[in-house]
């Protein structure tokens, strides 16, 4: 049999894997860490986290990013994500993840290199070098769009208003766990329906379509849109003639003023503007 | 005419299959020509799931050696599995290329790649959806050419009423030679359509095109002759070997998919053939002579695949890659250039006699240490006697009592079962052998902290192997002498539970053994296997030996007749008149050989045994050593 055909056709028995042995010298220290905000599109929008973080590891080498690697026997750059990624098959413009290297790198450098090796529809939006504090804590809620074409506005609407006024709406969903049950509603902060044209791969084919705009806090169970649409469905019989278009539009912070997400690096530019030390009054997100 | 990409369509059903990526394309180094400017339009089709067949080398190197062609575009499809197949039968959504998304119908010509035949319903499905009609005599000049080639090619007839054309051999310069015939034909304005576009690639010699030869059989069933039924179709067709590696250095830009696959790396053919001539060895058999890839190439070809690729782990591609006449070198100057980049290699395939420690120390510099694993293949010294691995009892425990000394905990051992002449004694030799291992590991190292996995896969005698003529094992004598090495192995207080054991149970062989040695009529069972819902045979999840059980006693066809039945000298074998170059006396005294325990040097270094292939095919074996070292890269 070659070696590129396929699977054995039973399991083999016992897989179990060799020990090496520890040797050469301690990796090279951490100088730095940036935090990179990058975009899932079109149709790569159905990448799974794992597809985009083999593709982020093999884009680094090809940028030759010094990224630092983990001591051990089996050495992995240290590139971590921060936040629930978006799902296998949802868009998203606002994902984050943390990458740490043994040289100072431009974070203007940074975003360009990554960006060019990386695909296009992976692609690198912002990328600002790490403040105090975690960027986890920061990404509190996150903007979410729905696309659903062929949908009767008149029933998403009044499925809309029958989601916001009820206090509680009970959803099931299968996760890792098993079937869950919880409540959809409390963590929607906002929820509103206009209308908009459909997207194919990203490109406008000019259809109408109804959008559903959301802000979903971080809780946990994570309440994603797609428990939203089965809340809709349980109160008000709605449920979308097509799969939906799902997109993350942003996450960060819960703006106050907008009800939305703020921006999760304005304090870490803040800081590269302003010196070492964290503004004094700057309040993240807090006391909501 | 334009050709609309079908993704819109498809995008629709995305959400609900499983692995939806694997579908998307737009792998990074892919390509989308321009459809109306090309003349010659190839589907390249790997039969089974993306993830086993992006990685493929044949279809890596075809796609990008056509797509550089002026006029020519290639473009990659590959099996969709039942979740997705489903979807496309209920919204009529047909086979589709990976690349633009086009309809495999709309192309000149759909190329598969077997490089093993329980890819075979797969094809049909393909065929199926893409709305080609399965006989390829049903076919009209709306549908593209359907060309088999890999190594089950060499045997295609089990498929033969489903193909147009196949090719044998190495696929560089015979598909750009189609390419030129299929362009002037075009041009031409598709003179006597398809059917004089195959009698133009029969007569060129190298295209091999079922329909214009007749089969014909003796009452008993054995085939009486195989003859072309026109005239101006040779009577053997040969294959093709490509001389000068380094003329051809492909793949120049491996794909890199954004799904995970089952080889995550850059691969490079460090050389082609093997003449080492385990008889059991299909692939060693059809690819002589051995032709090497100079140091010089594979280090520029390693490091424009890196770079390009991002990959951290290079492969060296062969049928035995400690064989090559500069693999020391190689090893070392590839470990220094990539010294602290977390770059690891990698080196399948490797012979125990032609291993050597500073060569693994080599490989496991840069980043991990991957397993040590060697294929005795025998268990006993008679029985490698038998298949011409010779490799002795001495060499392996020397071998593996270095490389214990040197820090590896554990070895793995592939072995096969089924064999010709084999008895219960020799597999029951494979527990005294790994018992030796773990032996010797101990004493090495001083400690209980040794393993050793044996692997026992079951036989398949393949065509153009001196094994063509043999009887397969059925399967309840190979389940039977596994059954007794698992009992002797789990019963040894000493030593059991230091071993590991991992096997193919000896079903699937069987089936197997049927389409590799097959003929015309064994087409109407695979048929029947894929109209009963056989899909991806190699899988062991999708696999049914009831099936193919209960298809074959419908469509009257005897699966012992094919599979456990030994062939006499004079039967005429359903591939000889596809020429491997081998001489089939050549063969046929080899078989005697090895059942008279006989080996046979390798005519590398010692004088040549006539197996036939050079003189027949006008090739000679190509080794180095060049003397070349590989200089260090300069930093960018």
């Amino acid at each position: 049999m070659s070696a590129a055909g396929p699977r054995p056709i039973t399991t083999w028995k016992d897989d179990t894997t060799l020990k090496p042995v520890p040797d050469g010298p301690p990796p090279a220290p951490v100088a730095q860490r940036l935090r990179v905000r990058y975009a899932k599109r079109g149709r790569l929008r159905f990448t799974s986290h794992r597809d985009v973080s083999r593709a982020v590891e093999r884009a680094v080498r090809r940028a030759g990013v010094p990224v630092a690697f983990s001591a051990g026997f089996s050495p992995h750059p240290r590139i971590s994500y921060v936040g629930a990624a978006a799902a296998t098959g949802v868009a998203s413009e606002a994902e984050y993840l943390e990458i740490s290297v043994t040289r100072e790198c431009d974070p203007e450098w940074l975003r360009t290199a990554l960006d060019t090796s990386l695909p296009p529809g992976v692609d690198v939006l912002d990328v600002v070098v790490a403040g105090a504090g975690t960027l986890a804590d920061r990404l509190e809620c996150s903007a979410w769009e729905v696309r659903l074409p062929q949908a009767d506005p008149v029933l998403v609407k009044e499925a809309a208003e029958r989601f916001v006024a009820a206090e509680r709406v009970e959803v099931e969903r299968m996760t890792k766990k098993g079937l869950r049950r919880f409540d959809a509603r409390e963590a929607v902060l906002g929820l509103e329906v206009t209308e908009g044209t459909e997207t194919t791969a990203g490109q406008a084919s000019g259809r109408p379509c109804v959008i559903l705009r959301m802000v979903v806090r971080h809780a946990t169970p994570a309440v994603r849109p797609d428990d939203v649409l089965t809340g809709l469905r349980l109160l008000a019989g709605f449920a979308p003639p097509v799969p939906p278009e799902v997109t993350r539009l942003a996450q960060g912070p819960l703006d106050a003023r907008t009800g939305g997400p703020a921006d999760p690096f304005d304090l870490d530019r803040d800081m590269m503007r302003g010196g070492e030390t964290e503004p004094v009054g700057r309040h993240v997100g807090g006391d909501l | 005419m334009s050709v609309e990409s079908l993704f819109p369509r498809l995008e629709a059903l995305l959400p609900k299959v499983q692995k939806p990526i694997q579908y998307v394309g737009g792998e990074l180094n892919s390509t989308v020509k321009d459809w109306d400017e090309s003349t010659v339009r190839w589907a390249l089709m790997y039969p089974d799931a993306y993830e086993v067949g992006l990685p493929n080398q044949g279809v890596q190197i075809l796609y990008e050696i056509l797509n550089e062609l002026p006029g020519t575009l290639a473009e990659r499809t590959y099996a969709v599995w039942p979740d997705l197949e489903a979807l496309m039968r209920s919204e009529g959504v047909p086979q589709f290329t990976v690349d633009g998304h086009r309809p495999v119908r709309a192309f000149d010509v759909l190329g598969i790649s077997f490089a093993t035949e329980l890819g075979y319903t797969n094809m049909l499905t393909a065929l199926d959806l893409a709305g080609i009609p399965l006989l390829a005599a049903d076919r009209t000049d709306d549908d593209p050419i359907v060309l088999a080639g890999g190594h089950a090619a060499f045997n295609p007839e089990p498929v033969a009423d489903f193909l147009d054309a196949a090719v044998l051999g190495d696929g560089e310069q015979i598909a750009i030679a189609i390419s030129e015939v299929i362009r002037e034909w075009k041009e031409e304005g598709s003179p006597g359509g398809r059917d004089e576009l195959l009698m133009r690639l029969a007569e060129s010699g190298g295209v091999y095109v079922p329909r214009f030869y007749d089969v014909t059989y003796h009452p008993d069933g054995r085939i009486q002759r195989v003859a072309p039924n026109r005239s101006g179709v040779p009577w053997r067709v040969q294959k093709h070997t490509v001389m000068d590696l380094d003329e051809w250095p492909y793949p120049k830009k491996p794909l890199v998919p954004l799904a995970e696959t089952v080889h995550e790396r850059f691969s490079v053919e460090i050389f082609r053939g093997c003449t080492r001539g385990c008889r059991f060895c299909q692939a060693g058999m059809i690819t002589r002579p051995v032709r090497e890839r100079s140091i010089t190439t594979i280090g520029d070809m390693v490091e424009a695949g890196v770079r390009a690729s991002g990959f951290n782990e290079v492969g060296l591609l062969s049928l035995s890659s400690a064989d090559h006449s500069e693999i020391g070198g190689l090893a070392k100057g590839l470990a220094d250039r990539y010294e602290g980049t977390n770059t690891s290699l990698s080196l399948p395939s490797t012979r125990v006699d032609a291993f050597n420690i500073d060569l693994a120390n080599e490989f496991s510099r840069n980043g991990r240490r991957s397993g040590l694993t060697f294929a005795p293949e025998g268990g006993s010294e008679r029985m490698r006697k038998v298949i011409n691995k010779m490799v002795t009892e001495d060499d392996l425990i020397r071998t593996v009592t270095a490389a214990y000394s040197q820090g590896w905990r554990q070895v793995k051992l592939y072995f096969m079962c089924g064999l010709p002449t084999e008895e219960d004694a020799d597999v029951l030799g494979i527990a005294d052998l790994a018992r030796k291992v773990i032996k010797a590991g101990r004493e090495a190292t001083g400690s209980r902290d040794v393993r050793c996995t044996v692997s026992i896969g079951g036989f398949v005698p393949k065509p153009h192997t001196p094994f063509q003529w043999a009887a397969q094992a059925d399967h309840e004598t190979v389940d039977r002498r596994l059954k007794a090495l698992k009992d002797a192995l789990r019963g040894d207080k000493e030593y059991g539970r230091a071993i590991g054991m991992r096997y193919h149970d000896g079903k699937p062989s069987i089936v197997e053994g049927l389409l590799s040695r097959g003929d015309r009529r064994v087409g109407a069972v695979i048929r029947a296997v894929w109209e009963d819902g056989g899909r991806f045979d190699g899988w062991s999840e999708h696999f049914s030996y009831q099936r193919w059980i209960d298809c074959a006693v419908k469509a009257g066809i005897d699966i012992d007749w094919y599979t456990t039945r030994e062939r006499e000298e004079n039967e005429v074998l359903p591939w000889d008149h596809l020429d491997a170059g081998l001489d089939r006396e050549w063969l046929w005294q080899d078989w005697q050989d090895a059942v008279n325990d006989v080996e046979v040097e390798d005519c590398r270094w010692t004088p040549c045994y006539d197996c036939g292939v050079c003189p027949t095919m006008g090739t000679e074996i190509q080794i180095g050593p060049t003397g070349k070292k590989l200089l260090p890269l300069t930093v960018v």
